[in-house]
């Protein structure tokens, strides 16, 4: 069997600035994993959606406007809705300090602030497959 | 009157958590996939993109050629508007009430394998309708312009009732075509300034479109494609096979009516239910022959040489060459078409 590590990076609510996004996306992809890539301003419903159908062992989402305690735990919720508990949660954008504990509570692993290396979600993703 | 005792029905299968999932025989998965469980759907896709052991039983039951589903590929150069056109298709048909899949095809890297998969960006506004189910595919080094698996993927979503599904290549160059015979009808999308009139003379992706369609109407030189593609029209000796061109934009949605009335017109008239289950038939066959046939002959070269890299040792000491070890699997097939003639006469 030849399973590829399949991963959605996603920017949901109304924040357009998808830089990060994409270059997280890029590296990713570089470090051989399939990348699916929605696009801006997707509601958390057809984040989840698109999850679900897609078959991903990851979600990861980036949001720099601020909206974060807002959205990335209503992706969280309907993911699990849509029996998709099981598919790990990552995230990252403008996100202060002491918001990361609450979102690690609604089910994300890991939070990465501006200046994390690509390098560093690499090795999360590579480390958190094996619990698959 | 007195109502007779009936037993509760048992209850419905909980669908949809990862933890039965894991457990899931075979028939489970067929029947998520009949029912349309999203979750179950999507795994079954990912088993046989995967190679998984259960992949073959499963689309075993699930095999029905004469199934009514209308396979729609979208081909075309890169940044031709596919994805776009691909999204105006399944807005056109949701508004007829029809179930959509999309298959959506995109490269992957040559070098690290991994794949970024956008075809999504350009179709968010159908992300959550629950009556449209789209899939990317990463084509994982299959050369053709689909990925190996693709065909299997299209009878999954034929058999969770999708009608119709819609198969978005890659973007292709000059050769890719393969989506001509694993589609009912092929969209070729072409786009102003990608070329002289050279270019739509020549053999391969231009002799594959049912319906030739000149996306991005609204820009400088559409005039000039539209000639020369009539132009290399014009040299098919059989009006009857002559595809018709269609102009529109897809991101305006100008002509994208005038494109699906053709669609309907090209199944309407075109092969009927039999035809298309022989070809379906014929591709799937053909390319199990094709996928086993190499299994085979591997396993003959490594049954008599260890493994491959030995066989290409001797090749590279002088033992034999690969001309030989071409002959040697000839004569194998000969020797047992031999045993089983004596067999017969016996």
């Amino acid at each position: 069997m030849d399973r590829k590590i399949r991963i959605l990076i996603g920017k949901p609510g109304l924040d357009g600035h998808d830089r990060g996004a994409k270059y997280i996306a890029r590296a990713l992809r570089d470090a051989g994993m399939e990348v699916i890539y929605t696009g801006i301003r997707q509601t958390p419903d057809a984040i989840a959606n698109a999850a679900i159908q897609e078959d991903v062992d990851f979600v990861g989402l980036s949001l720099l406007s601020g909206a974060h305690n807002h959205l990335f735990p209503e992706v969280a919720r309907l993911l699990a809705d849509k029996g998709g508990s099981d598919i790990i949660l990552f995230g990252g954008g403008v996100i202060p300090e002491e918001d990361i504990p609450g979102l690690k509570e609604a089910g994300f692993k890991a939070i990465f602030t501006p200046g994390t290396p690509a390098t560093e979600v690499v090795d999360f993703i590579e480390q958190e497959i094996q619990t698959r | 009157m007195s109502r007779k005792y009936r037993p509760a029905e048992p209850p419905a299968e909980v669908v949809g958590s990862e933890l039965d999932l894991q457990s899931c025989k075979a028939d489970d998965f067929v029947r998520r996939v009949r029912n349309n469980d999203q979750r179950g759907l999507s795994r079954v896709l990912s088993m046989v993109e995967n190679g998984h052991p259960l992949a073959s039983t499963i689309l075993h039951s699930l095999f029905a050629p004469e199934r009514l589903c209308l396979t729609i590929g979208i081909t075309g150069p890169p940044g031709a508007g596919k994805s776009t056109l691909t999204n105006r298709l399944i807005a056109s048909y949701r508004r007829h009430g029809n179930k959509v899949g999309v298959i959506a095809v995109d490269p992957s890297s040559p070098f690290s394998g991994g794949a970024l998969l956008g075809d999504r960006v350009r179709m968010q506004e159908h992300a959550s309708d629950p009556g449209v189910f789209i899939r990317s595919m990463a084509n994982r080094g299959h050369l053709g312009g689909l990925s190996g698996t693709t065909r299997d993927a299209l009878e999954i979503l034929a058999a969770a009732s999708y009608n119709p599904v819609l198969v978005e290549t890659m973007g292709v160059g000059q050769a890719e075509v393969e989506i001509a015979s694993l589609a009912d009808i092929t969209l070729l999308v072409l786009v102003p300034g990608l070329g002289d009139d050279v270019q739509t003379m020549k053999a391969g992706i231009m002799e594959i479109g049912n319906i030739i369609v000149l996306n991005k109407a609204d820009r400088p030189g559409i005039e000039q494609l539209e000639l020369s593609v009539n132009a290399s029209l014009d040299l098919i000796p059989d009006p009857a096979d002559r595809p018709p061109v269609i102009r529109c934009s897809a991101q305006t949605g100008e002509g994208i009516e005038e494109l699906t009335d053709a669609i309907g017109n090209y199944s309407a008239s075109g092969t009927g239910r039999k035809a298309i289950a022989l070809g379906r038939t014929m591709l799937i066959l053909n390319s199990i022959i094709r996928e086993k046939g190499r299994e085979l002959a591997r396993t003959l070269i490594m049954d008599r040489y260890g493994s491959i890299e030995e066989a290409i040792e001797s090749i590279l000491e002088g033992e034999t060459t690969p001309y030989r070890i071409g002959e040697m699997l000839s004569g194998y097939l000969n020797n047992k078409r031999e045993n089983e003639n004596e067999c017969k006469r016996d």
